[in-house]
C-alpha cells in the first residue's frame, strides 16, 4: 500500500535540474556532501599509494617522482577539497539555518555560487592530477615551487586560489545569517555551540583566507612571469613566502577543527542529555582559539632562520592556544558526569574525537616548545601529530555530525550496529597509524621521505597495517551511510530525543525547514524544559 | 628489517638536554591521557543511561572552570621556559667553535674544513670540539638534520644560517635533508663521521677526496686570497681606500655608512651580498662601478673570498 508522504527538500521536485539549481541551502549542503566525499576518497587513494610504497625503505612501487606527486596530492586534496569544507560547506549549510530557526541562510544565490566555485576549483585540480599532479608538497614552498618543480603547480595553485572564494563566501553566509536571522527569543547566548562554532570559524575564514589568495598569486606570478619576490637571485626572499602561506595555513588549522568541536559540544550533550558544562566558558574559548590562531604562524618557522626572538614570541603564543583547548576537553569531559549517557554511533565517534584530540593536543606542546621542535620539526612526529588533530579531530568530528544529522538529513536511520562497529574500527585502525609515527618521528625520520633508513621500518609497518584497518572502516561507513540513504529505517522527527530546533521539524524537513516561525524560549540543551513541556516523567 | 630501535642516539653535548624536555613531555602527555581516559570511561559507565525516559542532571560550577582554565597557564608557560632555555644552547655557538663550510645543493652536501679539505656527503669530525656549521644552498631550502645530535636548521638560499655541535660519541651518524627539496630528497642523505681528535689529525693528512689535483688542502681563506688575485679584486680594494673602492682591510665586524645614509654591520650576508649583487648597498662616496659576480661564482668560491677578507679584518687590526 502507497502511503502519500508529507512534503519535504527532497520529494518537492524531481530532477537533475532541481538540484543544479536549487537555493535550498539543504539541497547545497547534500550536494557539498556527495562532492566532499568524491574528493575525500581521490585523497584517501593517494594516501594508500603512500602507505604501500612506505612498506619498505626502498622505492620499489613507484618512482620517487610519482611518490612525490602522491603526497603532494594526497595533502592539496584533504586539505584543500575535503577538511577545509567537510565541516562547514555540509553540515554548517544543512543545519545551521535550522538551528536558529531560519528558513535558509541569508545569502541563498551566494550559497549556490560558492557550491559553483568549490566544484569548478575542484575540476582544475583534478585536471592538475590528470596532467601528472605537482610535487612540490601541499605547502607550495619556494622557491622549489616557483622555479625547479617541472609540474603544473600555476594550474593546482590557481585551484587552491579559486576554491577559497568559496569559502570566503560561505563564511560570509554564515555571519550574517547568525547575525540578522535569528528565530524571536534566541538571543546569543541560547545558541547551539555548533553555531558558535560555525561563526569563530567563518571570522577565521573570512580573515585568513584572502591572504593565502595573495600569497597564492605572487607564487604564480613568480613562476609565470618571473616577477621574483620569493626568489633570492632577484632579491626576492623564499623564507617570506612561508610567513604568508602560515598566516593562512595555521588558522586554516583551525577552520577544520572548530567546526569539529562544536559538533562535539552538540552530540555530548545530546547523549547525555544534559547542558553543556561551562556553555559560555566553550564559547569564548573558541572565539579565543580563531583570535589566538592568528598570532602563531611563527612556528612553522623555529628552524627556517627566523630570529630567535620570534622563535620566543610565536613559542609563548603557541603553548597559549593550548589552554582553550584544554578547557573545552575538561568541560566535554565533566559534561559527562552527572549525565544520561548512552552510547550511540554519533556518541562513539564524539568520544574517539575527545580520546585522539588529547593526544593530538598534547603532542603539540612537543612541537610548540622550542628546544625539542627543532629535533622534530619536519619528521614523522609532525606527521603523526597533525593527523591525530586533523583525522582523529577533524575527521572523527565530521563522522559524528553526519552520523548524528543523518535521520535529519536523508529521513533514515542508518544501521547501528554497524555504526557503532565502524567507529570502533576507525577508533583502532587510526591509533595503529598514527601512534608508530610519532616513534619513527622522534628516531630521526624526516617527512617526505620515499626513501628511508631501514631501522625505520618496523614503525612504518605498523602504520601501513593501521591505514589497511582505517580505509576497510572507512569504506564500511562509506557503504552502509550510501546503503541507508535508501533503504535504511524511516527516521522519526527527533530519533534521539535531543534538544534544538533541528529536532523540532520534520525528518526530512519541510523545503522551508519550519511550517511556522519558532519562538526558542529555552536555553541550549535544556532538557528539563523540554521534557517537561512534552509530559514525559523523566528520572 | 634491521632491529628495531626505541631511541635515537645520544652523540651530542645538547642531546641529553633536549631528551630531558621531550620525556618530561612524554610523561606528562602520558599522565593527561590516563587521567582523562580515565574519568571518561568511569563517567560513561557510572552514568550511562539506565531508563528510556532518564535526562542528566544539571552541573556547573566556576570554580572548576576558573581553575582549570588559570592552572594550565603556568604548565605552558613552564613548558615555553624550559624549550627557550634549551633552545639557547641548540642556536648560540660557543665562542670558540671552529668553522667548517656548508652547500647544500639538489641532492647533495659539500663540506669544506678549516685546513681547506672537501668532502661530498659525508663529513668527518673530531670528537670533543665545538663545531660550527655555515651554511648556503645554492639552489631551493634545503634542511641539515642530523637526529643523533638533535641539531636541524634549513640551509637557505641567498642567505647564510648556522648549526652547531659538540660530538660526544664516536661513530657514524645520519646526516638527513628535512626540508623536502624536490625529486631525490629522501636521497640527500649523508653521514657524519666522528673521530678521536688524533684520528681526525692524521685523517685530514690524507689528502683531498673530492678531487685528485688537490694533493695538499688549501685553507679556505688562501684559496679565497688566490681568487681574489684572478679576479682582479685587489686593483680596486687596495690596502688602504682608493678613490675607487674602500679597503677591505680590518672592515669585518664594523659598521659602514652606506650612500643612502643607513649603516650596515660588515658581515658574512653583507660581504656575499657585495660580491654578487654589487649595487645593492654601495657605501658612503664611492661610485657604484664594481661589476655584478651573480652566475659568475659558485657559493663554494664566495665563502672562500668571505674568509678571505674576514681573515684581513682579523690580521691587520
Amino acid at each position: 500500500m502507497h502511503q502519500k508522504e508529507n512534503v519535504n527538500y527532497l520529494n518537492v521536485e524531481y530532477g537533475i535540474k532541481s538540484w543544479l539549481f536549487t537555493k535550498d541551502h539543504k539541497r547545497i549542503g547534500v550536494m557539498y556532501l556527495i562532492a566532499v566525499t568524491l574528493f575525500f576518497i581521490v585523497g584517501a587513494l593517494a594516501a594508500l599509494g603512500v602507505r604501500l610504497e612506505l612498506l619498505t625503505p626502498e622505492g620499489d612501487l613507484m618512482s620517487s617522482d610519482a611518490y612525490n606527486r602522491f603526497f603532494t596530492m594526497h595533502g592539496v586534496i584533504m586539505i584543500f577539497l575535503f577538511l577545509i569544507p567537510s565541516i562547514p560547506a555540509v553540515l554548517g549549510n544543512f543545519v545551521l539555518p535550522i538551528m536558529i530557526g531560519a528558513r535558509d541562510l541569508a545569502f541563498p544565490r551566494i550559497n549556490l555560487l560558492s557550491w559553483y566555485i568549490f566544484i569548478f576549483s575542484g575540476i582544475i585540480g583534478i585536471i592538475g592530477i590528470l596532467k601528472g599532479g605537482i610535487d612540490t608538497g601541499w605547502t607550495f614552498y619556494t622557491p622549489y615551487s616557483s622555479i625547479y618543480s617541472h609540474t603544473p603547480v600555476v594550474l593546482v595553485a590557481f585551484a587552491a586560489f579559486l576554491v577559497g572564494f568559496s569559502s570566503i563566501l560561505t563564511g560570509l553566509n554564515f555571519i550574517a545569517t547568525v547575525h540578522t536571522m535569528r528565530a524571536p527569543g534566541l538571543s546569543w547566548f541560547r545558541l547551539p555551540l555548533f553555531v558558535w562554532a560555525m561563526y569563530a570559524t567563518s571570522l577565521v575564514i573570512m580573515l585568513g583566507t584572502p591572504v593565502v589568495a595573495i600569497t597564492l598569486v605572487l607564487l604564480i606570478l613568480d613562476r609565470a612571469v618571473g616577477l621574483g619576490i620569493f626568489n633570492p637571485t632577484l632579491g626576492g626572499d623564499p623564507v617570506l613566502f612561508q610567513h604568508l602561506f602560515w598566516f593562512y595555513s595555521h588558522p586554516a588549522v583551525y577552520i577544520m577543527i572548530l567546526p569539529a568541536m562544536g559538533v562535539v559540544s552538540e552530540v555530548v550533550s545530546a547523549f547525555s542529555r544534559k547542558k553543556v558544562f561551562g556553555y559560555k566558558f566553550i564559547v569564548y574559548s573558541s572565539m579565543a582559539i580563531a583570535v589566538i590562531g592568528f598570532l602563531v604562524w611563527g612556528h612553522h618557522m623555529y628552524t627556517s632562520g627566523q630570529s630567535a626572538l620570534s622563535g620566543i614570541v610565536f613559542s609563548i603564543l603557541t603553548v597559549l592556544v593550548g589552554v582553550p583547548t584544554a578547557v573545552k576537553i575538561l568541560n566535554w569531559t565533566v559534561t559527562l558526569y552527572r549525565g544520561s549517557v548512552s552510547f550511540e554511533a554519533p556518541m562513539l565517534y564524539a568520544l574517539g574525537f575527545m580520546g585522539l584530540f588529547i593526544i593530538g593536543g598534547l603532542t603539540g606542546l612537543f612541537l610548540a616548545a622550542l628546544g625539542t621542535d627543532v629535533h622534530l620539526h619536519d619528521t614523522y612526529f609532525v606527521v603523526a601529530h597533525f593527523h591525530y588533530t586533523m583525522v582523529g579531530g577533524a575527521i572523527m568530528g565530521f563522522l559524528a555530525g553526519l552520523h548524528y544529522w543523518w535521520p535529519k538529513i536523508t529521513g533514515r536511520m542508518y544501521p547501528e550496529f554497524l555504526g557503532k562497529f565502524g567507529a570502533i574500527v576507525v577508533f583502532v585502525g587510526f591509533h595503529l597509524t598514527f601512534l608508530p609515527q610519532f616513534v619513527a618521528g622522534y628516531l630521526g625520520m624526516p617527512r617526505r621521505y620515499h626513501y628511508y633508513v631501514p631501522e625505520f621500518q618496523f614503525y612504518n609497518i605498523l602504520s601501513t597495517a593501521g591505514a589497511t584497518i582505517l580505509g576497510a572502516g572507512m569504506i564500511l561507513v562509506i557503504g552502509y551511510l550510501v546503503w541507508s540513504a535508501r533503504y535504511g529505517e524511516k527516521a522519526v522527527s527527533n530519533p534521539w530525543r535531543a534538544v534544538g530546533l533541528e529536532w523540532e521539524t520534520a525528518s526530512p524537513p519541510h523545503p522551508h525547514n519550519f511550517e511556522e516561525v519558532p519562538r526558542v524560549e529555552w536555553d541550549a540543551y535544556d532538557y528539563e524544559y523540554k521534557y517537561k513541556k512534552e509530559g514525559v516523567s523523566f528520572a | 628489517m634491521k632491529g628495531i630501535e626505541f631511541f635515537p642516539q645520544v652523540a651530542s653535548t645538547i642531546a641529553p638536554s633536549v631528551d630531558k624536555l621531550f620525556f618530561f613531555l612524554v610523561a606528562l602527555t602520558i599522565f593527561f591521557t590516563v587521567v582523562l581516559y580515565g574519568l571518561i570511561i568511569y563517567f560513561s559507565v557510572k552514568f550511562r543511561r539506565k531508563e528510556e525516559n532518564e535526562i542528566g542532571r544539571d552541573f556547573q560550577s566556576l570554580a572548576l572552570e576558573i581553575s582549570w582554565t588559570v592552572a594550565p597557564i603556568f604548565l605552558v608557560l613552564f613548558i615555553f621556559y624550559w624549550g627557550v632555555k634549551v633552545y639557547f644552547m641548540q642556536v648560540v655557538p660557543p665562542e670558540d667553535s671552529i668553522e667548517y663550510q656548508v652547500v647544500g645543493k639538489q641532492w647533495m652536501w659539500y663540506f669544506q674544513h678549516p685546513n681547506g679539505k672537501r668532502e661530498i656527503n659525508e663529513l668527518h669530525v673530531p670528537k670533543g670540539q665545538n663545531i660550527v656549521l655555515k651554511m648556503i644552498s645554492q639552489d631551493v631550502i634545503h634542511s641539515f638534520f642530523v637526529p643523533a645530535f638533535r641539531i636541524k636548521r634549513d640551509v637557505l638560499p641567498g642567505r647564510y644560517t648556522v648549526a652547531w655541535f659538540n660530538a660526544t660519541k664516536k661513530g657514524k651518524f645520519h646526516l638527513f635533508c628535512a626540508e623536502y627539496c624536490g625529486l631525490d630528497h629522501s636521497r640527500m642523505i649523508g653521514r657524519i663521521i666522528v673521530m678521536e681528535p688524533e684520528e681526525y689529525e692524521l685523517w685530514l693528512e690524507e689528502g683531498s677526496v673530492v678531487s685528485q689535483k688537490e694533493d695538499k688542502p688549501i685553507p679556505p681563506e688562501e684559496k679565497g686570497k688566490i681568487l681574489f688575485g684572478k679576479l682582479g679584486c685587489g686593483s680596486c680594494h687596495r690596502a688602504e681606500d682608493s678613490p675607487l673602492a674602500p679597503s677591505l682591510v680590518g672592515k669585518y665586524g664594523t659598521e659602514v655608512e652606506l650612500s643612502d645614509g643607513s649603516t650596515v654591520k660588515v658581515d658574512d650576508d653583507y660581504l656575499r651580498e657585495s660580491i654578487l649583487d654589487s649595487q645593492a648597498k654601495i657605501v658612503k662616496g664611492y661610485n657604484p662601478i664594481m661589476p655584478v659576480y651573480a652566475g659568475q661564482l659558485s657559493e663554494e668560491d664566495v665563502m672562500n673570498l668571505v674568509a678571505y677578507i674576514k681573515s684581513l679584518g682579523a690580521s691587520e687590526k
